[in-house]
């Protein structure tokens, strides 16, 4: 399992202030975190507590005070960013899942996950096919050629989900996705989540205040005040 | 890669052709004025062809015929007839003023020419119906643009005349149609005065002990004839003999003859560059003004769009859509705004042309620099937008 968390996502003492002076405000405080490739984790906490803010600087959204963060064998940030283009980092090896699925509701469903293939300059013909192929493992194919909002809720996480594994992320970062669901399709989406974790070797990293999938993950990191702790979860859905 | 401008036109295609539409019809507008404005220097130029002249002789230190008031004795031809390089000479006056024809009147100028044939300067180059003036009083042609019908009737002054011929795109510098009448007919014309006045001056004169002379009989009679006439036209048109240069027949008769004398060229620069020059200049603002309202619709509509989008432009930018790409929908989506209103516009401009009452020449050359126009100005008015859209924060995605 250690040589495992070293080729995953692997985060140090990772720092954030906001301000300076007597204004400022310490969102994190040292961070420590690591999750291996394949792995779910449940990221978990009040508001305000950091969740956020930690997801945004592993997401290379905004820039750390303070800290490293790697990516495998690649040093992603270790007091500054090592990497010279965030938004090619982000496309390659970042894969995004949100708390509503916000598909582009101008492309359908094929084209809005093959939409990162073809940014990252992959043809057409080719991201689609990809596209069609993660579709197809969850269960969304037959809704292909429709619009996001022909879609249901769940439909729509489905391909969001798809959207975030096209480029065969080695992480993923999820922000609350099964909040807008009931439990039944919840527990759907974090089984997807556990499925594709498992399928593409990719860590995947939930932040969620669901009480109702709490209990799926493995291992949870609670943070609080800006630290987090690592807690084992009783990963009951999935045994 | 997609064109993600292209998709979002499909998918919102009624928002985006209304819209255009509306714009368009404003295109159509701004159109329209630059095609007044080609109208006003065709009719120039054809008023210039139409007149048959390669010189206009008109009095001196004046920019007349048209320009300005010009006065010449109506014998001053004779004497450029026998001019170096002069082939034909001729009469000419000019009057705008309301013609009537039973109960309506109608804006035209009124050209008094020596009745003679086709090819005599002055005369009507072409008719589309009847014939050419040949008797020296009470016979007209006109512009079939004035509505008269050949047979009609119509009054000039006290004067009827029978419309013996009809002509086409005869019409003066500002557009009015043209009605043809003899050159004796037109010298009355412009200086008739009503019966009350006639008593009046020849009581006037008859008064004055200067034209009454006791001694003197036959003197107020004289006095009084000459009153009665008006021996004055507004420029003799001259065509030069073939294998001759213009300018080379036109200096004798301005040394010579001390008399204003001008070119094609020269004629050509004085109604388009004085005469319609202030109008150009009216109608150059409108363009301007016209410009900037489209501008300012597009940039807003462009920018009202994109802010509708800040969500997906965030997701766009936080799973790595370059700057590039996102600024390229934008201005694409613009510029897609921009083609349907031109086509809208050139549309409606075709088919509203003919409707206006002063002709409207839209030249292919305009349509094509109006359309560069409208990219350009479709360009610069997604700036505002992609400004907007570039400082979106990709964070705005995550939630907290």
């Amino acid at each position: 399992m250690a040589d495992m968390l070293e080729k995953g996502i692997r985060i140090e003492g990772l720092r954030k202030r906001y301000g300076k002076g007597d204004t400022a405000l310490d969102a994190l405080k040292g961070v420590d975190m690591q999750v291996a490739p394949g792995e779910t984790v449940g990221l978990i906490g009040p508001s305000g507590s950091g969740k956020s803010t930690l997801l945004k600087c592993l997401g290379a959204v905004i820039e750390p005070t303070a800290g490293r963060m790697t990516l495998g064998e690649e040093v992603i940030y270790d007091d500054g960013w090592k990497i010279p283009d965030l938004r090619a980092l982000r496309r390659d090896k970042i894969g995004f899942v949100f708390q509503a699925p916000y598909l582009i509701p101008f492309l359908d469903v094929t084209d809005n996950v093959a939409l990162l293939p073809m940014l990252a300059g992959h043809p057409n013909a080719e991201s689609r096919k990809r596209a069609l192929e993660l579709l197809e493992a969850l269960d969304v194919a037959h809704r292909a050629k429709a619009m996001p909002s022909q879609l249901s809720g769940g439909e729509q996480q489905r391909v969001s989900i798809a959207r975030a594994l096209v480029n065969r992320p080695p992480v993923i970062l999820a922000d609350e996705p099964t909040a807008p669901l009931d439990s039944e399709r919840a527990l759907a989406v974090i089984r997807i989540l556990n499925q594709m974790a498992r399928q593409y070797e990719t860590a995947i990293i939930v932040v969620t205040h669901d009480e109702k999938i709490i209990p799926t993950f493995k291992r949870i990191y609670h943070i609080r005040d800006g630290k987090t702790q690592e807690e084992a979860g009783e990963g009951r859905a999935f045994e | 890669m997609i064109s993600l401008a292209g998709r979002d036109i499909m998918h919102s295609w009624g928002k985006f052709v209304f819209t255009g539409v509306g714009l368009g019809l404003l295109i159509g507008v701004t159109l329209t004025m630059a095609g007044v404005y080609r109208g006003m220097v065709d009719d120039a130029k054809v008023l210039l062809d139409n007149s048959g002249a390669d010189l206009w002789v008109v009095q001196q230190d004046t920019l007349g015929p048209y320009a300005e008031p010009s006065s010449l004795y109506d014998d001053v031809y004779r004497t450029i007839r026998g001019m170096p390089g002069v082939d034909r000479a001729a009469n000419i006056t000019y009057l705008t003023m309301q013609v009537r024809q039973g109960q309506r009147d109608v804006r035209a100028m009124i050209v008094g020419v020596v009745p003679g044939g086709p090819g005599e300067p002055g005369q009507p180059g072409y008719l589309i119906a009847g014939r050419q003036i040949t008797r020296s009083h009470y016979e007209a042609v006109a512009d079939v643009a004035t509505g008269f019908k050949l047979g009609e009737r119509i009054q000039i002054r006290r004067n009827h005349y029978a419309v013996v011929g009809l002509t086409r795109r005869m019409v003066s510098s500002g557009g009015d149609p043209m009605v043809f009448i003899p050159l004796k007919d037109a010298q009355e014309a412009q200086f008739l005065k009503d019966n009350d006045a006639i008593a009046q001056q020849r009581r006037r004169t008859a008064g004055n002990p200067a034209f009454n002379r006791p001694g003197t009989p036959g003197l107020l009679d004289a006095v009084l004839a000459s009153q009665s006439i008006n021996p004055y036209i507004n420029a003799v048109l001259v065509q030069v003999k073939p294998g001759f240069i213009p300018e080379e027949v036109a200096e004798p008769i301005r040394r010579w003859k001390r008399l204003q004398v001008y070119t094609r060229v020269q004629m050509e620069e004085i109604l388009i560059g004085k005469l319609i020059a202030t109008a150009a200049k009216q109608i150059g603002m409108f363009l301007v003004i016209l410009a900037i309202v489209s501008a300012a619709i597009v940039a807003f509509i462009i920018y009202t769009l994109t802010l509708g989008k800040i969500r997906e432009i965030a997701v766009l930018k936080l799973i790595g859509t370059r700057n590039r790409t996102i600024a390229g929908m934008i201005m694409q989506q613009a510029l897609g705004l921009g083609l349907i209103g031109f086509v809208v516009g050139k549309i409606a401009a075709t088919f509203w042309a003919p409707i206006f009452p002063k002709y409207v020449l839209l030249e292919l050359g305009d349509a094509l620099l109006g359309f560069a126009g409208v990219f350009v100005i479709c360009a610069l008015a997604s700036v505002l937008a992609i400004r907007a859209a570039l400082k979106v924060d990709p964070a705005e995605a995550i939630g907290g």
